[in-house]
């Protein structure tokens, strides 16, 4: 067979960037898992006291039943918003999928404080509820609460991955389906479904992972026996050189992988790309009045749900004080005065952070997922595993390797440690937020013929230019996709940025967040500060939209 | 004339007001830059900042903004190629890992008038190398909304937070998570005993509603009114009230009072200035700078406090607080990880199980105080027991051979520990859940005799 020096160029570039910035400096950590405390030696006992702690085996089950329960109740936020505003006219879809967006960005701290004053078991919820009704619902405590606020927050990745899909079906699969009689619900099973299975696949698995390996809703609702809890509080109370930290890190990493695998094999063996190209997705019916109805008032509900954090944090954004009350006591906007007069750097900052992070990861993802899925070469498989592993590393993790690893490299031109140059930042938040990408961008590639691709290259396009104008511009609602979620989740990243910024000149939002949250008085700013990041957030998502669609009308246009 | 005269008063007066508040004889040229690696709050480092930057024009400070824990990791990972020059924050013990690691630069100030001792705790490193510049102390803070609603007395004294009237009502942060925590769970097991401070402290954590990871989670949750009370440093509470929240609190007669420090880290770029800092801390201005409402931390300068508002606590002067118990940081310091590990083992990881088996307790003993029977009090003095019961003793705590398997850095790669903490934490755990279960099973037989 030829060799085809590009492809191994671009996969040897991904390969090294992959080394470089995510598995030494992790390695350089997670040694420690399977070295002898007290001797330095190679072992696996760390291992063996996992499995026989009752705490751990209780901590993985319940991380377990999270994840799974988690994916279930996002699917029931994702499905309904995902599929009316695709498949019905629906004036507001794209502010419908802007604002599903939103809940992705949980600002750290302040996003737990809101959720707890909205649900807490004395939030406005209960306060009213007990004094109508005299009773109360526990929505916080323990697992459940963890599965309720999870499912909130990652339920986008379904919405996003999912839209993608089935703005990708081909309306002539559908006008098929019609003529040959297929309606409704059958039209629904039989086609529509099975062709956006990639993207709710993709969506669902990132929940179930994310879920599975989050660590800041379980701390926010100080719920410890689950797994990535307990990895962190070892490895940052007990300090960096305990073994089980990183012995629980390891098996997040391992049991991710295989996660993701059997998420491959529910795909395997089906071939989910259409040949047909421009029709724009779904036709759109127009609904019947009452249909109308019924539809509004399910979106209307689910999205007054899932945006209940960020209604909370905007009162308390505006409030005075809010304290064991139904709603703040007083309305002001000097909260945000302060935070426009004190640190307008990070807003700023986290612009420049999250989009580069949000680029890279969507180049980085296109190229993956077009190794993966259209070449040969044989280590292409790893580049996904190895980028998909970077979900499971912990922040912390990253951070110390990152310090590790590049603070005694001194930079040429300033003599600064590599590791205090922001550019570092940006890689880490980039490396950490390259999963989400990378399975957008294999999602919107599965669904593409590689045909039109052989088409192009038989009328005379090389490779390159083939990807270029063909495959990106076909794929372009995945990435967009993908440099959203990517984006999204890079502008409220605290854990690695915690242990990277080295200035405060230098520092991004969720910095800024974590300074103020330490503060009685700091809770209005930070909660301004955090309307500020969704504000960013969703300003963005809007616009990729806008992109999007235009660049499809462009297509349509062309075609005609 | 009497305008240009009050003009040259003015004149005169700023000229005076220059020459005094001109950098002193330590300043000579300082660096225009500084560097400092701080866990306090903007609230705190935003005041200091602007303050010493007006009298030093041209210098900048970078305050760098790390949790107590990161901020030592953050100097460790740094400290072969340094960039910062100061670390600033609450806990000593935080600053005695960087001396152990050798990473602080010996310094002794040369302003006058601090005592040696804050309450009966020595406010400056007696080796010299960090330097306590004020002072605070563990007490009890609460919402009063909340305890209005729920018709709830406020508490007086740390006992009294094991109530049964308070149960799932109280929040606290775990001494593995925050420094300060620690010392208030030390303080109480000095006070109180190995054996009757564990008992004293499941008993109080078996009315806990929630153990908080960070230690502003439990300000955060009194605050909200998410739980009611909390066990807090004082200026959590201090200036939790001064912002405005409908919050108070008080010190427990059994407190520590604790510097809040500073040091000088080893082969810091800008010597001078960061000098200059520590004189600044502990001059009068910058002691009075403390008492700012966002602020609100003691003083360690008792000259400051007559500038303090009224019902300001006065630590010179009321020797009520922080004077009832001779901390020994020495025996706090052989036994450090090992009482982390404990509190995480039997209250943090199994607070459900506790709170259970203390509720269980509560309702028989209140059961009980209305139908005495011996045979169910007994019943209830043994899950007391079980509940109380603490895997190890005092002394083995405190076995240096044991407390080394708790503290993983190994100096030197021929240093042998025996053990792992893993395995150690595993036995104690099997301990605690069994007991627990059969405290509750045992407290609950005695009610259903009742």
């Amino acid at each position: 067979m030829r060799i085809n020096w590009g492809e191994r160029t671009v996969a040897l570039t991904i390969a090294i960037f992959l080394l470089a910035f995510l598995a030494l400096p992790v390695l350089r950590v997670i040694l420690v898992a399977f070295q002898d405390a007290s001797s330095g030696a190679f072992t696996l006992v760390n291992f063996q006291d996992f499995f026989r702690s009752s705490l751990f085996r209780e901590s993985f089950w319940n991380s377990l039943y999270v994840a799974g329960m988690a994916v279930l109740l996002a699917s029931l936020y994702a499905l309904p918003l995902a599929y009316f505003t695709s498949r019905f006219e629906f004036k507001g879809a794209i502010i419908v999928q802007t604002l599903g967006v939103l809940p992705l960005v949980m600002p750290p701290f302040v996003g737990a404080v809101a959720m707890l004053l909205l649900f807490g078991s004395n939030g406005s919820i209960n306060l009213l509820l007990d004094e109508y009704f005299g009773f109360t619902i526990t929505f916080m405590e323990g697992l459940n609460g963890v599965i309720f606020v999870e499912s909130i927050h990652y339920f986008p990745f379904i919405l996003i991955n999912l839209s993608a899909s089935l703005s990708l079906i081909d309306r002539s699969m559908e006008e098929s389906a019609h003529n040959l009689g297929a309606h409704g619900l059958r039209l629904f099973r039989r086609i529509v479904f099975p062709l956006a299975m990639p993207g709710y696949v993709a969506g669902a698995s990132l929940v179930f992972l994310k879920v599975f390996d989050d660590l800041g809703t379980p701390l926010l609702l100080n719920v410890n026996n689950l797994l990535a809890p307990q990895a962190y509080l070892r490895v940052t109370s007990i300090g960096i050189d305990d073994p089980m930290g990183y012995v629980i890190s390891v098996m997040l990493v391992a049991f991710s992988l295989l996660a993701m695998g059997v998420a491959g094999l529910a795909l395997r063996g089906k071939d989910y790309s259409t040949i047909q190209r421009g029709g724009g997705g779904l036709a759109k019916r127009r609904m019947r009045p009452w249909e109308r109805v019924v539809t509004y008032t399910i979106v209307l509900f689910i999205l007054l749900l899932v945006l209940s954090p960020h209604i909370g944090l905007s009162l308390l954004s505006f409030g005075t004080i809010w304290s064991y009350a139904v709603l703040p006591d007083g309305y002001t906007l000097a909260h945000y005065h302060e935070v426009f007069r004190e640190s307008p750097q990070f807003i700023t900052n986290t612009l420049l952070y999250a989009s580069l992070a949000g680029i890279i990861d969507v180049m980085v993802g296109t190229a993956i997922a077009y190794l993966v899925l259209r070449t040969r070469i044989r280590t292409r498989h790893w580049l996904d595993y190895a980028a998909m592993a970077a979900l499971a590393v912990p922040g912390v993790v990253l951070g110390i390797g990152y310090l590790r690893t590049f603070f005694g490299i001194s930079l040429p031109w300033s003599g600064q440690p590599l590791a205090s140059w922001w550019v570092m930042l940006v890689i880490a938040l980039s490396v950490r937020r390259l999963p989400y990408a990378l399975r957008a961008c294999t999602a919107a590639l599965q669904q593409l013929s590689v045909s039109l691709e052989e088409a192009a290259q038989n009328l005379g396009a090389r490779k390159l230019k083939t990807v270029w104008r063909i495959v990106v511009p076909l794929m372009a609602g995945g990435i967009a996709a993908g440099f959203v979620t990517s984006f999204a989740t890079a502008a409220v990243e605290l854990s690695a940025t915690i242990m990277l910024v080295s200035s405060e000149s230098d520092a991004p939002l969720s910095y800024g967040l974590y300074i103020f949250m330490q503060t009685a008085a700091g809770r209005g700013p930070g909660a301004a500060l955090g309307i500020i990041a969704v504000i960013i957030v969703g300003l963005a998502t809007y616009l990729s939209h806008r992109v999007v669609e235009r660049g499809r009308r462009l297509g349509a246009q062309l075609q005609a | 004339m009497r305008v240009s005269g009050r003009f040259l008063a003015a004149a005169l007066g700023a000229l005076v007001a220059v020459s005094v508040a001109s950098p002193p004889l330590y300043a000579g040229t300082i660096e225009n830059k500084l560097v400092i690696v701080t866990s306090f709050p903007k609230d705190l480092t935003g005041v200091f900042k602007r303050a010493f930057e007006k009298r030093h024009p041209g210098l900048k400070i970078e305050m760098l903004k790390k949790h107590t824990n990161s901020g030592i990791k953050y100097i460790e990972e740094t400290a072969a190629n340094n960039i910062s020059d100061m670390f600033w924050a609450s806990a000593p013990d935080a600053f005695e890992v960087l001396k152990g690691d050798g990473l602080l630069h010996k310094y002794t100030p040369k302003t006058k008038g601090i005592p040696a001792k804050v309450g009966s705790y020595p406010i400056n490193d007696p080796d010299g190398y960090y330097i306590g510049f004020a002072a605070a102390g563990y007490g009890i803070m609460w919402n009063k909304r909340y305890l209005k609603a729920k018709k709830l007395p406020p508490p007086k004294r740390w006992s009294d937070l094991a109530k049964a009237v308070y149960h799932g009502h109280v929040g606290m942060s775990a001494p593995s998570r925050s420094g300060t925590t620690h010392l208030t769970v030390e303080t109480l097991l000095q006070g109180d005993g190995w054996a009757k401070g564990w008992a004293q402290w499941k008993d109080i954590a078996g009315n806990f509603k929630t153990v908080t990871e960070r230690s502003f989670g439990v300000p955060d949750g009194v605050n909200s009114g998410d739980f009611g009370l909390g066990v807090v440093i004082d200026f959590f509470g201090l200036s939790s009230k001064a912002s405005g929240y409908p919050v108070d609190f008080i010190y427990p007669p059994i407190t520590t009072l604790v510097p809040a420090n500073v040091g000088i880290l080893k082969n810091a770029p800008h010597p001078k200035a960061a000098a200059a800092f520590v004189e600044f801390l502990l001059s009068p201005d910058g002691q009075a700078l403390l008492l700012d409402p966002k602020i609100m931390r003691l003083p360690v300068n008792p000259a400051t406090y007559a500038k303090a508002p009224a019902g300001f606590p006065d630590p010179f002067t009321d020797k009520s607080i922080g004077a009832a118990v001779k901390f020994d940081v020495k025996l706090s310091k052989s036994r450090y990880n090992v009482v982390n590990s404990l509190f995480d083992v039997m209250i943090t990881y199994r607070l459900d199980d506790l709170r259970d088996a203390v509720g269980a307790v509560q309702k028989a003993e209140a059961a009980l105080a209305e139908h005495p029977n011996a045979k169910a009090a007994d019943l209830v003095r043994e899950a007391k027991a079980l509940i109380a019961a603490v895997p190890i003793s005092e002394a083995k705590a405190a076995q240096p051979d044991f407390a080394k398997i708790f503290k993983k850095k190994r100096k030197k790669a021929t240093d042998k520990v025996t053990g792992r903490q893993a395995e150690v934490e595993e036995q104690w755990d099997k301990m605690v859940k069994k007991n627990y279960a059969q405290a509750k099973a045992k407290a609950e037989q005695a009610l259903a005799m009742l």
